[in-house]
């Protein structure tokens, strides 16, 4: 059991980390729409059209330490088994 | 004689004004923006709005007597996170229910400067008037945001595109357009935009960057 939940603490601290790389590194806020500059021939204005796409923040990143941390805690609140002398 | 006099009545007036040229703002391709930072030492945040409307009135020869006002739509400011922008637009913030919203009216251009003038696009037969001419001016204004309206100089730079309109549009109006770019910096704690928030996370300097085109068919 404890060596399942730190397992678990440690595919989630790694799995969202991978994600968060994977996906960028953003280091704002996550996003759930993604701004991309435009510009109008004619008037050489540089606008913005939003494009829906979901992007983890270090907010998400911070929420998989703290599940980690808890998930690894977790584990050491059983007692141990002695074996019996 | 009479005639004549007559005549001079009711041609003066039109002629007077024929120079004046009124722009409207209201761009149906949504490319006129109204971007803004706030850059602060913890977060920076960065949005912008494309609900730009309103019209402007120039006469090349008295630029200084410029009138009209820019429009911006304040629900159709966006960022890229749905919770932030919910806030933004919310009470506390800009709270757009109340302030639909946000004007700056012009009162006078000061310092205008014709800065540039763009030679006839290449093939343009001889004579023909000049393509594109660019002027910077200080553009003193109303500036009304969240309720709250406040005197304040701004500078600008206006390009005029003679006769572009048609490529625009795809040839469907014909007309001049008229750019303008513009960026100045406001406190948010003057138009009382939650001005108890933490300006290390949320900075009190808001950086308006406005760029929009305006058409004036013929």
């Amino acid at each position: 059991m404890r060596t399942t939940l730190r397992l678990f603490a440690l595919l989630l601290l790694l799995g969202t980390a991978g994600w968060w790389v994977a996906a960028g590194k953003n280091p704002g806020w996550t996003k759930n729409k993604v701004a991309i500059e435009k510009k109008d021939e004619i008037t050489e204005i540089v606008f913005i059209e939003y494009e829906d796409r979901f992007v983890p923040g270090v907010d998400i990143l911070a929420a998989a330490v703290a599940g980690a941390v808890v998930l690894a805690g977790l584990s050491f609140l059983g007692r141990r088994k002695v074996a019996a002398s | 004689m009479k005639t004549t006099l007559l005549l001079t009545c009711v041609i003066l007036p039109f002629a007077a004004t024929a120079a004046e040229q009124t722009f409207d703002f209201k761009d149906p391709k949504g490319v006129n923006t109204a971007r803004f930072t706030l850059d602060a030492p913890l977060e920076t945040i960065s949005g912008n709005a494309n609900g730009v409307s309103g019209t402007l009135t120039i006469d090349p020869a008295k630029p200084e007597a410029t009138k009209g006002s820019i429009v911006i739509d304040a629900k159709t400011l966006n960022v890229e996170n749905a919770m932030m922008k919910e806030h933004m637009l919310g009470a506390e913030w800009l709270d757009v229910a109340k302030n639909p919203t946000i004007t700056f009216t012009v009162m006078s251009l000061e310092d205008f400067n014709m800065s540039g003038q763009a030679a006839p696009a290449p093939g343009a037969p001889k004579g023909s008037s000049m393509d594109s001419v660019t002027a910077t001016a200080n553009v003193k204004g109303k500036f009304s945001l969240k309720g709250v309206e406040k005197e304040i100089a701004v500078p600008a730079t206006v390009t005029l595109l003679k006769g572009k309109l048609g490529a625009r549009t795809g040839g469907k109006m014909q007309g001049d357009l008229m750019v303008i770019r513009t960026e100045f910096t406001i406190k948010r704690a003057d138009y009382g935009i939650n001005p108890k928030a933490p300006t290390d996370k949320v900075s009190d300097d808001i950086v308006i960057n406005l760029a929009i085109a305006g058409a004036s068919p013929k």
